[in-house]
């Protein structure tokens, strides 16, 4: 390990967590839908993938960079709840595998449609010039676009925590997530209140797409790559489980940070390779509950 | 107030309901016995929408509820407390009184019906903050009593409330029942525990493999030692 000095080794933790914080944002919503409607979103990827191309479209009309952080999210979202209330709402109750299909079905629809429009290749996306260069963390310096991501998903979260802690309708998808039949029973328009996850979830995935695209560019193939990543967030996490999708994003981050390091051609694996050790010692996740996928 | 006519209804292939049929006039306990098995739950599934594919005609006050969504028939006043409960995971007894009052229907202010709570349910109100889920099995059908209740639904249909549940707790239900009744809740009453049932029911109706095969009031099916053993005896 030597040549390693510790600050090199704190600074690529930092690299961890902004990497782990757009997987906590992607996972977060696969979570959400999993728990809530047991739906596996195949589509999340592709929703992560609008969100930078509507990133672009919208500063190419002359948003700025702090209106898209709000409206992108919201635009992609209104996508996901048309999706919801058109296609997928048929097809609860009928099993895991027909949602899985259709959603994946989707995702080709909306990559195809993004490669005609804005064409294969990819394009850059210019950091933000507030957000260019670096800043001294007391260790070194560290390049501020990717606090900057960090500091917006931990703000992100404290949102999402009051929004499902804090509000009735917090209560209604916590208990929804639980036992919808008895939220029915109580009166409550359930279909309704997943109408809203779908769009929360969705408008999430975007959001990340929006913040990874000054990192690595935007492409239309930049969903299907992390999707498979954020799906082992989900899986470590436990699949449902919320904050088990904060702990486990943060942590395969760090875990490719680290990899990326010490031993560059492993970093891919290594996801693999820790999804592979959570679920032999513990097959429902960190957090999920057992037996929640037979 | 509610009229049961013809109710069929099946779970997959199985046809478990063949042609129910049941009144439950305002402001009565009415009680629905017969064996496990006999199609009790399912009725009353099937009368909150609940149950699989379900024909004939259910009517609450007029209104057909065979069309309508569990909410809706919730909205119209029917409250139902389930056999396994229900209580929430993860949730405080708070937060499950809570859900009650949440449908947009029911307007009814939160610092009300706590303090209404306190009243009724003394123990739940010393343990609002609590995981429901860590209580005790009688401690949770009081919360599910009290959970559907706390919208003031016109007709409640409770589903075996006594099972696995200690006496003292089961009399102290009971007279509950007894005084919700008195106030004007109409109570359809499912129970293994027949003579406390009949001891306070108006009514009785006792169903046998998805039919009803009896009914009388509960004063005389009590006295009758005979159908009770023939319909009841498990
Ligand atoms: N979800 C279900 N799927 C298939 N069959 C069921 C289901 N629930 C109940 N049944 C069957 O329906 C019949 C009536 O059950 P139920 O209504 O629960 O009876 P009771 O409440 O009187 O004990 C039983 O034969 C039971 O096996
Ligand atoms: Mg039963």
């Amino acid at each position: 390990m030597e040549g390693l000095s510790l600050d090199l080794v704190v600074l690529q933790l930092f690299t961890g967590l902004a990497l782990g914080a757009i997987y906590v944002l992607l996972a977060l919503g696969m979570s959400l839908l999993f728990g809530m409607l047991t739906v596996v979103n195949f589509a999340h990827g592709a929703f992560y993938m609008l969100g930078a191309y509507v990133g672009i479209m919208l500063l190419g009309v002359g948003f700025n960079f702090w209106l898209c952080l709000l409206f992108v999210p919201l635009v992609v979202g209104s996508v996901g709840l048309l999706c919801e209330r058109f296609l997928i709402r048929r097809l609860y109750g009928r099993g895991i595998d027909y949602p899985l299909l259709l959603t994946f079905g989707l995702s080709y629809i909306m990559v195809e449609c993004v490669r005609i429009v804005f064409g294969t290749t990819g394009l850059q996306f210019d950091t933000p010039d507030a957000l260019v260069g670096a800043t001294d963390i007391g260790i070194g310096y560290f390049p501020t676009y990717r606090l900057f991501v960090i500091a917006v998903t931990f703000v992100v979260l404290g949102l999402l925590w009051l929004f499902l802690e804090r509000t009735p309708y917090g209560l209604i998808i916590r208990a929804g997530a639980r036992d919808p039949q008895i939220v029915r029973i109580l009166g409550i328009d359930v279909a309704r209140v997943w109408l809203v996850v779908f769009g929360i979830g969705t408008g999430l995935a975007a959001l990340a797409g929006l913040l990874a695209a000054p990192l690595q560019g935007a492409s239309p193939e930049m969903g299907n790559s992390i999707l498979a990543e954020a799906f082992v967030v989900t899986v470590v996490g436990g699949m449902g489980s919320l904050v088990g999708a904060v702990i486990a994003g943060l942590l395969v981050g760090v875990v490719v940070a680290m990899t990326s390091l010490l031993a560059p051609e492993m970093a891919q694996v290594s996801i693999f390779a820790l999804m592979a050790v959570v679920l032999l010692i513990r097959p429902q996740g960190f957090f999920g509950r057992a037996g929640l996928m037979s | 107030m509610l009229r049961i006519e013809k109710l069929q209804a099946w779970y997959g292939p199985s046809h478990i309901l063949q042609g129910v049929e049941m009144q439950v006039g305002r402001g009565e306990i009415v009680c629905l016995i017969g064996r496990n098995g006999a199609g009790k739950t399912t009725t009353l599934r099937s009368v909150m929408g609940l149950a699989g594919r379900s024909t004939g005609s259910v009517t609450f006050e007029g209104t057909s509820l065979l069309p309508l969504p569990t909410h809706r028939r919730n909205a119209l006043g029917l409250g139902y407390v389930p056999e396994e409960r229900r209580i929430v995971q993860g949730l405080s007894v708070r937060d499950n009184l809570r859900l009650g009052l949440l449908a947009s229907t029911h307007k009814r202010r939160e610092q009300d019906v706590i303090a209404e709570i306190a009243e009724t349910f003394p123990r739940l109100a010393e343990r609002l903050d609590q995981d429901a889920i860590t209580m005790s099995g009688g401690e949770q059908q009081m919360l599910a009593i009290a959970r559907a209740m706390v919208s003031r639904p016109k007709l409640i249909m409770l589903d075996e409330p006594s099972e696995g549940i200690m006496p003292v707790l089961v009399d102290e239900m009971f007279a509950l029942f007894a005084r919700l009744r008195d106030e004007g809740t109409t109570i359809l009453l499912v129970e293994q525990n027949v003579e406390l049932a009949l001891g306070i029911a108006d009514r009785a109706y006792i169903m046998d493999q998805g039919m009803i095969v009896h009914e009388g009031p509960a004063k005389a099916l009590l006295a009758d030692a005979d159908i009770q053993e023939r319909y009841c005896s498990v």
